[in-house]
């Protein structure tokens, strides 16, 4: 009896130490008040540049302004004039092909399709003041634009369809006298827009990031950590860390949430399992284009009808274009479940002058690798950007048109409305061939989704992925999940032994009865 | 009349460790089938959770069980025999409609009969072991990329989910026949009542002896 109390206690002992260390703890708490005490602390900037001479004497042209930044910080124009961000290309090697200069420059996308003799008008979003269809703007460093990533002024603007110069009405001096670590509202300018509007291009950057509450991100809520753009994208002598798909290929120089939080961030140890497989964002993204919607289709295809002669748009019950004549149709999405695919951080890309194989169903432009067996890949969020967009059908290669020009008659598509001198136009000032053909060919692109982190509470549910039918992995299906997936075999031959186990013991049981029945009577009688 | 008396036929822990594992069983097949998605109760993470603790104490148990088992050498009950055999299953198929007497006799020394201790050396050889393995590797199994244990590596959890899902359809049938198949004892409670108290009524054996346990009631 003693021995039975000793071993009961002890399981019992056990049962509570494991229900201790099992229990419902979901984040480990040494991290996340390390990083919020870090992230709490003010920054001070070590000069207060309204005292500066330089920067006292009247500006007159934003070029005055680069000479006088290049007056002290003498060698950070080097630094910035070998980014990314100012050559628009740069070294990247794909699988199968190697080393290319891949950037803005030359890739192809499937929104405004390509920046080759649009230059004018694409600069609006490059960090230099004069760019042209030439290139001379690249080794110019007087071109180079500190203001637009350091100005906390939010005052500097740039000018549309010129090449880059900012607007002429701004006081320079202010926002000279103004420069500081760079804000959300910097970043956000280009980075929110891209694509000719907010929240066209990523769905998860886009101008209510600007002034975010918790819900919509919980890192960049203004009432809360409040962090900016940069304190994620750290940099080094102006190489900011972080890239898109769209134009990179290799894995490197990410900005990643291991590089926070760790790469064990959960208590549950079921949970940080999840991490060697599931990336952070699979479940903290539950949904994008949670303020402003996003684009999801764009159809070149429709694009050139006029009314009266002129170009006209029109939009959808969410004020968005639905129809431009510039560009054509569009579907636009608000709170946009993601979709998932596996990556491993490398991605080939669609490269100018590659020939399409127009059988194979949608042209991917930025296929993103990986599998369940690649020991690099993790199920990623992503947002899918289809489009129809221009195609020679004689040469195979996707056309890369003329949209831009300041008259009419040199071919530009949102002057003259015209597909073939369009398309004549762009190819031939890149130098690929033209057949003379125009038609349109379905493409996707894949934007990985890694902004607009949902509080914990509101990350997806272990049942939204988890479950038999239509979950949210239901596309995945190189590996066994657990919930999801089953054995049809296994399934049939266990509902039957169960069924015939049940039935065999009734029919034993009620034979029993009836047997027993029987005999009684006959007793009686 | 055959002399009948009180014996003391299940100890203290041969009870609890019976009940404790038949309960831990229970909530197994009720989480794990929720975590297959059969049915949602407890909801996917807790069934999780609450199934490895389960699994954990059943572990214990099964360690506890074992060395019970091999110091008492009550581990002997299980070797399965074919004496009688055939006539233990024509009871079960004929005799039982006709109220016929039990084929062998129950005692202390030997408590199972001929298909009971086939019975259960299966279960105890080949379908827990397998379903606890098959558990653990699914407990402990790594994604490619984990690699902690290189050599284990397996390119998939299906096989081993699958190995798992049908050892519990399996213990799952054994428990509906088990649960019937108690009701065939001398009378319909008789091996209930056992379970739950250790004593049985039995014949007592020639010789006048009957105590495995050398105690009578």
């Amino acid at each position: 009896m003693k021995n039975t109390i000793i071993i009961i206690a002890s399981l019992c002992l056990l049962f509570a130490i494991s229900i201790g260390v099992l229990s419902n703890k979901d984040i480990e708490p040494g991290t996340l008040t390390r990083l919020k005490a870090k992230y709490s602390q003010k920054h001070v900037p070590s000069a207060d540049h309204t005292k500066f001479t330089a920067l006292q004497k009247k500006f007159t042209s934003p070029r005055q302004v680069t000479e006088a930044c290049i007056g002290c910080h003498n060698k950070r124009h080097e630094e910035v004039m070998r980014s990314a961000h100012w050559n628009w290309e740069k070294e990247e090697y794909i699988e199968g092909r190697g080393v290319v200069y891949l950037g803005k420059k030359n890739a192809i996308n499937n929104f405004c399709i390509s920046t080759p003799g649009n230059e004018k008008s694409c600069a609006k979003c490059h960090i230099g003041y004069g760019m042209d269809s030439k290139g001379t703007e690249f080794s110019d460093r007087g071109s180079v634009d500190c203001l637009v990533c350091h100005d906390n002024s939010e005052t500097y603007t740039k000018a549309p369809d010129k090449g880059g110069a900012p607007l002429g009405t701004l006081d320079l001096n202010l926002i000279a006298q103004s420069v500081g670590k760079p804000k959300r509202t910097n970043c956000g300018v280009c980075h929110f827009f891209g694509g000719g509007g907010n929240n066209v291009k990523h769905g998860d950057l886009e101008k209510a990031l600007f002034e975010p509450d918790r819900d919509l991100d919980v890192h960049m809520a203004s009432a809360g950590q409040n962090l900016q753009c940069v304190d994620c994208h750290k940099t080094e002598k102006h190489n900011i860390s972080g890239k898109m798909y769209s134009l990179s290929s290799m894995n490197q120089n990410r900005s990643t949430c291991e590089q926070c939080h760790t790469a064990a961030p959960h208590a549950d140890t079921v949970l940080n399992e999840h991490t060697v497989k599931v990336a952070c964002q699979t479940c903290h993204i539950p949904a994008y284009a949670k303020a402003n919607a996003t684009k999801m289709y764009w159809d070149w295809s429709t694009a050139g009808k006029l009314k009266n002669g002129k170009p006209y748009a029109e939009e959808d019950s969410m004020g968005n274009h639905s129809y431009m004549s510039i560009k054509g149709s569009f579907v636009w999405k608000k709170n946009v479940k993601p979709d998932y695919i596996w990556f491993n951080g490398t991605a080939s890309h669609y490269l100018s002058g590659d020939k399409v194989d127009d059988k194979a169903g949608p042209l991917v432009l930025n296929p993103l690798h990986g599998s369940y067996a690649d020991e690099n890949s993790k199920i990623i969020p992503v947002k899918i950007h289809v489009a129809n967009q221009p195609y020679d059908p004689e040469n195979k290669i996707l056309i890369q048109p003329r949209l831009f020009s300041e008259n009419k008659g040199e071919g530009a598509f949102w002057k003259d409305f015209n597909w073939v001198s369009a398309a004549r136009a762009g190819m031939k000032a890149i130098g690929l061939p033209f057949s003379g053909k125009v038609s349109f060919i379905k493409t996707e692109m894949y934007w990985p989704l890694n902004h607009m982190v949902a509080p914990k509470e509101s990350s997806v549910k272990c049942s939204e992925c988890h479950i038999r039918e239509g979950g949210r992995l239901a596309g995945l299906n190189d590996f066994y999940m657990p919930g999801r997936d089953y054995s049809r075999t296994a399934e049939f031959l266990g509902k039957w032994l169960l069924l015939l186990s049940l039935l065999g013991v009734l029919a034993h049981g009620a034979g029993r009865i009836i047997s027993r029945r029987k005999r009684i009577t006959g007793e009686n009688k | 009349m055959k002399n009948k008396k009180i014996v003391l036929i299940y100890s203290g822990f041969e009870r609890f460790w019976h009940w404790a594992q038949a309960g831990l069983i229970l909530f197994l097949a009720f989480t794990g089938f929720e975590i297959h998605s059969s049915y949602s109760f407890l909801g996917f993470r807790d069934a999780i959770r609450y199934h490895n603790i389960a699994a954990y104490l059943l572990i214990v148990l099964i360690v506890f069980a074992v060395f019970w088992h091999l110091t008492t050498g009550e581990w002997r009950q299980y070797i399965p025999t074919s004496r009688n055999i055939v006539a233990q299953l024509e009871y079960y198929v004929f005799g039982i409609f006709r109220n016929a007497p039990h084929p062998t006799k129950k005692t202390a020394l030997i408590k199972l009969n001929p298909l009971q201790k086939l019975t259960y050396f299966g279960l105890k050889v080949f379908l827990l072991p397998a379903t606890l393995i098959s558990g653990l590797l699914y407990m402990f199994y790594r994604h490619p990329g984990a690699g902690t244990i290189e050599s284990l590596t397996i390119r998939s959890l299906g096989s081993i989910a699958i190995a798992h899902t049908i050892c519990a359809f399996a213990l799952a049938a054994f428990l509906i026949t088990h649960l019937y198949l108690i009701t065939t004892g001398e009378t319909v409670t008789a091996n209930l009542k056992a379970m739950l108290t250790g004593f049985e009524e039995l014949e007592e054996e020639e010789g006048g002896r009957n105590s495995g346990s050398g105690r009578h009631a």
